[in-house]
């Protein structure tokens, strides 16, 4: 434990130095936490017990999963986790519970690739860091069943929270994540960080949906870390909290490795979501696809901010980033920002991006085929995010979107989505 | 009574006048070919058929089954049985074609007063359909028209009318594209889809889909108007002659 209490201190260190980040800095232009800053949010009593497992399912909106390690206002609850049933070799448990097992397994992978250095919010979450999720997939180890992770707020105000996965899928094993924040209410703070392990030759998918309150905060890295001839399809979804940022960092750091990160927000009200991946090919013969949709009604707000480094010798690269917004209202906005660097000669990048309402000639086309307009836009809209959903692989994970999708947008003002 | 009654069709795009007076008569039973040269106006005719917004009609009128076509919006010309399939599909993003064809399907039978299918006894239909026409399901569960290859896109136009049965189809330039295969399966499935009570407008400028789908009439459209009408032989001899010889021009000189 001597190493883990020198990690919060010198991130705490770090984090003094360095405070919040401001509109000055390039990064955070479009995104101001100034609100988060001044809130006076603190880390409260733990309260484990305080959702009952049918207000945990209402707030999780899936279906009765199993495993799930549960978490509520960052808090390991025994309560409503269900751990039986794992296959061999696949380990799903409380960090702290994991920092006893396993020390060695923990110190090589904690904090190494989300670095605390590099970003404020990660400094601040890791000088707090005091339980998370722990998944490891030993080697050659399949199971395509998806492990949930939820990390539920309940609701108290003020409350800071610092949730933390880490996720090591060992040499050819196979693994499939949820990683799900939520809260019904309360004017709280999450800042979480995640770190993912795709060792050499092994496949992970990994969802990540964010339905926080709509008065929360929810601030966010998640960074995973590829070996050669690896897969990672890894899947960010912002549909709550009233301002949220999210960091995704990959690095494809072994010939062979292939990427997908998709995302969608879907946003109303004044809500902001910003997303800020850096895609990092560190080796030759990688490929990444990333999609990033977003829906913005009314006074919503989205950022992408999409950076793909093409490292010296990575030759072969192959990647593609698209980013289409949906503007719903006149006072919608979205900004959309490509960042390429590359430095190697022989490789293959695109990106393109749209941005306005829904388009004329789709309409016509839905309408000359019986479906009135109010219909169509639904239709479209809908479209707009399930072309993210229909991409995830996992079925089950798949039909919790869908329904979460379908639930989001049917609070939109523009009415009840098609079912 | 007459499926399509066009008298006098005058319409405009931009404030650039391009229909410039069509008339055209189409009854039960009948395939009428509409040819003409490229940007004669042939899609323009298709689209304010179909009621695109974009198109103005600034003269004369459109009575279909008796009713003035001009006063229905888009959707419900379709409600009403009529269907075009575009020189042109739309992809739409993220909504699979089953979702889609299901989607179209209930909107026109809501609006019929009929009972709307549900996904399991819809795709009972369309399997019986696939079958009518002899195709596979392999386009079914991807995004409609999304990465589709031209020759899928024109077959998914047609799909989609094999699946909404239109009382008139107007299929602009769904030949247009396809090898001669693809031209066979589009061309049968829409002679086995022909009803007595329907009818259908094939607009095109090769008459190479006319010898699949024999027309009863065939019309040449040039700058906007009706220059020639005549029965099949018409469309053997714009191939072998070319379009310049209908001109009313060439008539006088
Ligand atoms: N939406 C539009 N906006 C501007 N011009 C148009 C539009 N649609 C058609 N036109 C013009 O109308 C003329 C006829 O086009 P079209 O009807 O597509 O011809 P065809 O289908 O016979 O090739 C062309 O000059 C074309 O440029
Ligand atoms: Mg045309």
């Amino acid at each position: 434990m001597h190493w883990l209490g020198a990690l919060r201190k010198q991130a705490i260190t770090r984090f003094s130095q360095v405070g919040f980040p401001s509109t000055h800095q390039e990064d955070w232009r479009f995104t101001n936490v100034q609100s988060i800053a001044e809130g006076a949010f603190a880390i409260g009593t733990p309260a484990p017990n305080t959702l009952s497992e049918a207000q945990l399912n209402e707030l999780a909106g899936t279906a009765d999963h199993e495993p799930r390690l549960v978490f509520v206002d960052g808090v390991w609850s025994a309560a409503l986790s269900r751990l039986s049933g794992l296959p061999r070799g696949v380990r799903v448990e409380s960090l702290s519970h994991a920092v006893l097992e396993t020390p060695e397994i923990v110190s090589r992978h904690l904090a190494r690739y989300a670095k605390y250095q590099e970003n404020s919010f990660t400094a601040l979450s890791t000088a707090f860091l005091r339980d998370g999720a722990f998944v490891h997939f030993g080697r050659d180890v399949e199971w395509d069943h998806p492990i949930q992770i939820i990390f539920a707020a309940s609701g108290s105000e003020g409350l800071a929270i610092y949730p933390r996965c880490l996720v090591v899928v060992e040499e050819r094993a196979k693994a499939v994540v949820q990683e799900l924040h939520t809260g019904a209410a309360g004017r709280y703070f999450t800042n979480a960080v995640t770190e993912v392990v795709v060792s050499s030759g092994a496949r992970l998918e990994h969802c990540r949906i964010q339905r926080d309150a709509e008065d929360a905060y929810h601030v966010a890295t998640t960074q995973s870390h590829q070996g050669p001839d690896s897969v990672l399809e890894s899947c960010s979804v912002a549909f709550g909290a009233g301002l949220s940022r999210h960091d995704v960092g990959a690095v494809l750091d072994g010939p062979g490795a292939y990427l997908t990160l998709n995302g969608l927000s879907v946003l109303s009200g004044r809500q902001h979501a910003d997303h800020h991946t850096v895609i990092d090919h560190a080796q030759p013969h990688c490929e990444s696809h990333e999609l990033f949709n977003g829906v913005f009604d009314e006074q919503a707000r989205g950022v992408f901010n999409g950076r793909i480094v093409v490292r010296p010798g990575a030759q072969r690269t192959d990647s593609k980033q698209t980013n289409n917004n949906l503007l719903l209202s006149k006072e919608a906005r979205a900004d959309s920002q490509p960042q390429l660097e590359i430095y190697a000669d022989d490789v293959k990048c695109t990106h393109g991006a749209t941005l306005g309402p829904l388009d004329d000639t789709s309409m016509f086309y839905l309408r000359s085929r019986g479906i009135d307009v109010r219909e169509a836009r639904k239709l479209l809209t809908y479209g707009f995010g399930a072309d993210i959903v229909g991409r995830v692989r996992s079925e089950p994970i798949r039909r919790d979107l869908n329904r979460m999708l379908v639930d989001r947008l049917s609070r939109l003002p523009m009415g009840e989505m098609p079912s | 009574m007459t499926i399509l009654e066009v008298r006098n069709l005058h319409a405009t795009v931009e404030g650039k006048e391009i229909l410039r007076g069509i008339d055209l008569t189409v009854s039960p039973g009948e395939v009428h070919a509409i040819m003409g040269p490229n940007g004669s106006g042939k899609s323009t005719l298709a689209q304010v058929l179909a009621g695109h917004p974009a198109y103005q009609v600034t003269q004369g009128s459109i009575a279909y089954l008796g009713k003035d076509l001009l006063d229905l919006d888009p959707e419900e010309r379709a409600r009403e049985g009529l269907f075009l399939a575009f020189q042109y599909p739309v992809s739409v993003r993220g909504i699979t074609n089953a979702y889609f064809l299901r989607a179209a399907v209930n909107a026109v039978r809501k609006a019929r007063g009929l009972e709307e299918y549900d996904p399991i006894d819809f795709l009972e239909i369309l399997q019986a359909k696939l079958k009518t026409i002899g195709w596979d399901d392999s386009l079914m569960n991807r995004p409609v028209n999304e990465g589709f290859s031209g020759g899928e896109k024109k077959r998914n136009e047609i799909l989609q009318m094999a699946v909404l049965e239109p009382t008139l189809a107007v299929l602009d330039e769904t030949d247009s594209g396809l090898d001669i295969d693809a031209l066979k399966t589009v061309a049968e499935a829409v002679t086995r889809l022909k009803r007595p009570e329907s009818a259908t407008i094939l607009v095109t400028h090769y008459q190479r889909l006319l010898n699949y789908i024999i027309p009863d009439r065939v019309h040449v459209l040039l700058e906007g108007r009706m220059v020639k009408s005549g029965g099949r032989e018409l469309a053997l001899e714009l191939e072998a002659r070319g379009y310049d010889w209908t001109r009313p021009e060439a008539a006088v000189a």
